[in-house]
């Protein structure tokens, strides 16, 4: 399958904190690619600098085959046109009401129809779990789980062909996660979305995730299927995965 | 692209649909559907969309809605779906689909945008009214543990407000100084009185100038910082979180910032006067050949002390209702982002206005006490 995005040898540094110490790892088309590690092994880091938020300070980062770090302003346009982002902290627009946070893109990128935007909005607002009503309400108005679905919705609305998460089921209640997971696995299906994800969550990396990477200490500790990484000796693997069975 | 072709058959209708339906490709397919085909009636209508490459839920909810529409109006659809992909987001966009949904953002009438900012002004004035109480209150509270008090904040504020704003306010104030002394001479050479330009600019600098100058560059500078840091502590909960572990804000964060601005405003219009002074002075040299020997001689004669004392007295009153002004700005700011850019803005606007008023009263007291 064609290698959507190809990370080589990546070190940041942040001050003399040494966050990734040459990481590579290579995402397929069509895939849902977990990144896992404790807290504070750059994980978020290594996906601001996919998305073009932290420069790649060494090695290089590659998208659709281009290095990001070589892109004119038009190129850095048209991918940002296909990804959604999430954020870790949901990054909601604090003085739009949740209708108009996900319909903000579908407004500036498209020539549908207000009417229409309000139906796709409708129609993000329901899969994700939340109701009509809550579109109308403004982001300090709402719990935090009910944040993390509007970020999701907003994350999703044009349906991005390649879809990052951060962490996209922490904050949400036990069912909401999967229905998820479920969704997630649904639009990949329909859609071929490209999903690559930051997850603490057992039960989400055993569902969705095809293939994923463990970073630790700065570097890749193991990269593969769950089963594969099951196999490699390291002891956050082991303390993370103890109580999973295959 | 995505692209829509209408073939008609007898009486029957082939929209052949085919290419990349996605959202930011689906304006040609819009287009088309309004003119040729949402307008008509009574027909055999059949979507092909075998040709289809990619599917997506705009697209769906699209084809849904213009169906819809195609029905009310006596047509008959079909519909032609091959692929198992588009076939099953054609049907979940279906199950999730809320095609009545409007999200209105209400604009309120006049009326009711008066009545709003009526109300929003009663409940600010008692708002500040209860946080001048409120501050009053801890500070007198001082006095029964004076150890409590948050010294290092204080330092810090009388540094970050003050002594960085000295080069700023100087110099602004030794090129009024320069602007006022030029535009005087003109006039005063015209009438040979050309030593009385000390008094002029000693009474008017120290008196009104200076402090009112101070002030101005001070609530530009601090009232607007003062919105801003508490506003955002106020939007990321900070200032709850002070206040779960028992600290209270008031002690913490008001009244080292009002004090640090008390204290200081003083000594920034000390600085401003002679500042204004020498401006002053040097313009005098020039244009009127008053030496600095003359000119000091002059303004020991010419300027009363009492003006000097004048401007000074009304600085810690400045610097009060700066203060309090923009630490109650910044205690208004709800949780959006908009909030601190206007409570921020009427900080600085609202303080200015309240130094000008301010200052006219003091001019009406001093004057009337003989001053
Ligand atoms: N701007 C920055 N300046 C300095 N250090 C930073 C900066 N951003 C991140 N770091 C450091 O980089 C490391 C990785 O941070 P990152 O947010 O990527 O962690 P993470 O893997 O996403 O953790 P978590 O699972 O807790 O979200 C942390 O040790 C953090 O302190
Ligand atoms: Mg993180």
């Amino acid at each position: 399958m064609a290698c959507i995005i190809k990370v080589d040898d990546v070190v940041t540094r942040f001050g003399d904190r040494l966050v990734h110490d040459g990481i590579s790892l290579n995402i397929a088309s069509g895939e849902i690619y977990g990144l896992l590690g404790p807290s504070g092994c750059g994980k978020s880091t290594l996906m601001r600098e996919m998305i073009l938020l932290e420069p790649v300070q060494s090695g290089s980062i590659r998208l659709f085959g281009d290095d990001v770090s070589a892109l004119s302003h038009g190129e850095e346009q048209w991918l940002r046109g296909r990804w959604g982002v999430l954020f870790q902290s949901n990054a909601l627009f604090t003085s739009l009401c949740v209708a108009e946070n996900i319909a903000l893109v579908l407004k500036e990128s498209t020539t549908l129809s207000p009417v229409m935007i309000d139906e796709v909005v409708a129609f993000k607002l329901d899969i994700v779990g939340l109701s009509q009503r809550d579109g109308e309400l403004y982001p300090s108005q709402l719990s935090g789980g009910m944040k993390r679905k509007v970020a999701l919705a907003r994350a999703l609305a044009i349906d991005p062909t390649l879809l990052f998460l951060d962490e996209p089921t922490s904050g949400l209640d036990p069912i909401s996660a999967r229905e998820f997971d479920a969704l997630i696995l649904r639009l990949r299906d329909m859609l071929q979305l490209t999903i690559v994800m930051v997850s603490h969550d057992l039960v989400s990396i055993r569902t969705t995730l095809d293939r994923m990477a463990v970073m630790d200490e700065g570097r890749i500790a193991a990269e593969g299927t769950l089963e594969e990484v099951l196999q490699v000796d390291n002891p956050f693997i082991r303390s993370f995965f103890g109580g999973v069975s295959v | 692209m995505a692209h829509l072709k209408v073939i008609r058959e007898d009486s029957t209708l082939r929209l052949h649909c085919s290419g990349r339906w996605d959202a930011l490709r689906l304006a040609s397919v819009i287009e088309t559907m309004q003119a040729e085909v949402l307008p008509i009636r009574n027909t055999v209508i059949t979507f092909d969309l075998d040709a289809i490459t990619h599917f997506d839920t705009a697209a769906a909810l699209l084809l849904h809605r213009d169906i819809r529409t195609l029905e009310a109006n006596g047509n008959e659809v079909t519909l032609k779906i091959e692929d198992s992909a588009v076939r099953r987001m054609f049907e979940m966009v279906g199950r999730h689909a809320h095609p009545e949904a409007t999200f209105v953002t209400k604009m309120p009438g006049m009326l009711e945008s008066v009545g709003v900012a009526t109300v929003e002004f009663i409940q600010d004035t008692k708002g500040l009214l209860a946080f001048v109480g409120e501050t009053s209150w801890t500070f007198v509270r001082l006095f029964s543990s004076p150890r409590t008090f948050r010294w290092r904040e204080m330092l810090f504020q009388m540094n970050e407000s003050a002594i960085k704003a000295l080069w700023i306010i100087a110099l602004t104030m030794f090129l009024v100084g320069v602007v006022v002394a030029y535009q005087s001479a003109v006039q005063l050479k015209t009438y040979g009185a050309n030593i009385f330009i000390v008094d002029m600019l000693g009474i008017s600098i120290l008196r009104e100038l200076a402090p009112m100058l101070t002030a101005i560059v001070v609530a530009g500078r601090s009232g607007s910082a003062f919105a801003a840091q508490i506003g955002v502590m106020k939007m990321t909960e900070e200032i709850d979180a002070m206040r779960t572990m028992g600290l209270d804000p008031f002690a913490f964060l008001v009244l080292p910032r009002i004090l640090a601005l008390m204290v200081m405003m003083p000594v920034l219009i000390f600085f401003a006067d002679v500042a204004g002074v020498v401006g002053g002075m040097v313009v005098a040299n020039i244009e009127l050949d008053i030496t600095m020997t003359l000119f000091l001689e002059r303004f020991r004669e010419a300027v009363d002390i009492k003006h000097f004392w004048v401007g000074m007295i009304k600085g810690p009153f400045f610097a009060a209702f700066i203060a309090f002004i923009g630490i109650y700005r910044g205690m208004l700011v709800k949780s959006d982002t908009e909030s601190i850019g206007l409570n921020t803005t009427k900080s600085v606007v609202e303080a200015i206005f309240a130094v000008i008023i301010l200052d006219a009263f003091f001019s009406i007291i001093f004057t009337n006490l003989g001053f």
